[in-house]
């Protein structure tokens, strides 16, 4: 019989808690819209931020209170815009892809170090020492910290300079944040000028330094008819808005930093 | 009040969960990579531990100990604490959805930590009352979050540096605990003397 109180005990406990959590459940249940729900399972789930919202979840939350645009979704894309579309009983709004650029060209072949560095081999450390073993303190540091922030693997580091691969690019924004020089940009899938370069120092400093450096010669700027170029502390940059692809400032660049992004080779 | 402030002390420093009772390895070597998950993880810890004792002590001292049923503390202190995480989990997803997310994620994990159980039965080899039970969960928790935010901070030390090809990942990491832990053995016999 000493075994029969133990049993009841637990058994007791077991059942009044079950009861208990039964209880509490059925009274404390929190209504969650079947529509949330529907919407989050037919997004990517990778929660990269890219939409401006807190990962998925906050994503479809938005989508189904606040009315938010369904073209927002940079790694679903077209297809999830649509299948959003599809869920919400909405028209799809139109995505367009954009997808990170490395904005520099100094690969071994165009630039030097400065000095040997043997710390520890991340971009983010050897930012800290002297802005970094190479000699433009504004460009690539080369150690991939892009590349290993990218959960879609698409950027590798060719001649100790990161590249992204646009066919696999998400445009997630991931590698933004993780550049400690700020050097990767969003830029649309479309044919525009891009500057490959971010250096802020005058034109005879950074052809010193640099074979593939912008130099701030103006002359991407005369050539535009469309005002999409201009120079700010020695250094182009291209409003991608007004940019139509045309490619005269590509031509006129002296120092080939500036180019035509998804144009087809022969062009580029 | 003296009492308290020892038992505090020593349950944060010298009795120090993690580091000199391995208790709750597992989280403490799973969760420690980012400080902010530390601090979130052991934030969901203390406030466990505190709970689980509030319930296991009367549990013991009116049901089980009359009774003479003390071996069958561990299966029912499971048993209760398992059940009141999950309702602390409904109770909070209804009335603090940002509490409920910044800890949501961890509840689940720590339901039958050994270290929630193991101060819930440690409680009682040293003969507290309710009150130094409570205080002694508190110290116990509060001394997990140390040993969290040291462990996060040495961790984040170990990403960046050099760590020869055998050791990289766990064995380095858990040298490293074993050298914090080693560390924790200076506040041996402080706390009688600090208040003193």
């Amino acid at each position: 019989m000493d075994i029969l109180l133990p049993i009841l005990i637990i058994a007791a406990i077991g059942l009044l808690a079950g009861v208990l959590l039964a209880v509490a459940a059925h009274v404390f249940a929190v209504p969650t819209d079947e529509k949330v729900d529907a919407v989050r399972a037919v997004l990517p789930g990778a929660n990269c931020g890219a939409c401006g919202y807190s990962g998925c979840d906050g994503y479809a939350k938005a989508l189904v209170h606040e009315g938010a645009s369904t073209g927002l979704c940079a790694p679903g894309g077209e297809t999830v815009a649509a299948e959003i579309a599809g869920v919400m009983g909405v028209k799809a709004d139109k995505v367009e892809r954009s997808v990170a650029l490395v904005r520099c060209g100094g690969n071994h072949q165009h630039t030097q170090s400065k000095m040997i560095y043997s710390g520890a081999p991340t971009c983010r450390a050897a930012n800290q020492l002297f802005a970094g073993p190479q000699q433009c303190a504004y460009g690539c540091l080369g150690f991939g910290d892009c590349a290993a922030a990218c959960p879609f693997d698409a950027i590798r580091v060719c001649d100790g300079l990161a590249v992204v691969i646009p066919a696999l690019c998400k445009g997630c924004k991931t590698c933004v944040a993780a550049c400690p020089k700020g050097l990767i940009a969003m830029v649309p899938v479309r044919e525009a000028a891009a500057v490959r370069c971010q250096n802020k120092d005058k034109g005879g400093q950074t052809r010193k330094i640099c074979s593939a450096g912008c130099i701030g010669c103006m002359r991407c700027v005369k050539a535009c008819e469309f005002g999409a170029v201009m120079v700010q502390d020695f250094c182009a940059q291209v409003d991608p808005a007004k940019c139509t692809g045309c490619g005269k400032c590509v031509a006129e660049c002296p120092q080939d930093c500036i180019s035509l992004l998804f144009a087809p080779k022969s062009v580029r | 009040m003296k009492m308290m402030l020892v038992i505090l002390v020593s349950a944060i420093l010298t009795e120090n969960f993690v580091l000199s009772k391995f208790l709750g390895i597992c989280p403490f070597l799973g969760v420690s990579k980012k400080l902010g998950t530390a601090v979130g993880m052991s934030a969901a810890v203390t406030f466990v531990m505190v709970l689980a004792t509030a319930a296991t002590y009367p549990l013991y001292a009116y049901l089980l100990a009359p009774n003479g049923l003390d071996y069958l503390q561990t299966v029912a202190f499971i048993l209760v604490i398992a059940a009141l995480v999950q309702l602390v989990e409904i109770v909070l997803r209804k009335f603090s959805p940002a509490l409920y997310n910044a800890l949501g994620i961890y509840l689940p994990l720590i339901t039958t930590n050994c270290a929630v159980l193991g101060v819930t039965l440690l409680n009682f080899t040293k003969g507290y009352t309710y009150g130094q039970s409570l205080i002694n969960a508190l110290g116990a928790g509060l001394g997990f979050m140390l040993a969290m935010v040291l462990f996060a901070g040495v961790r984040e030390r170990i990403e960046a540096c050099d760590v020869p090809e055998a050791l990289k990942g766990l064995p380095i990491t858990l040298i490293a605990a074993s050298l914090v832990s080693l560390t924790f053995l200076g506040f041996s016999g402080i706390a009688n003397n600090l208040f003193a």
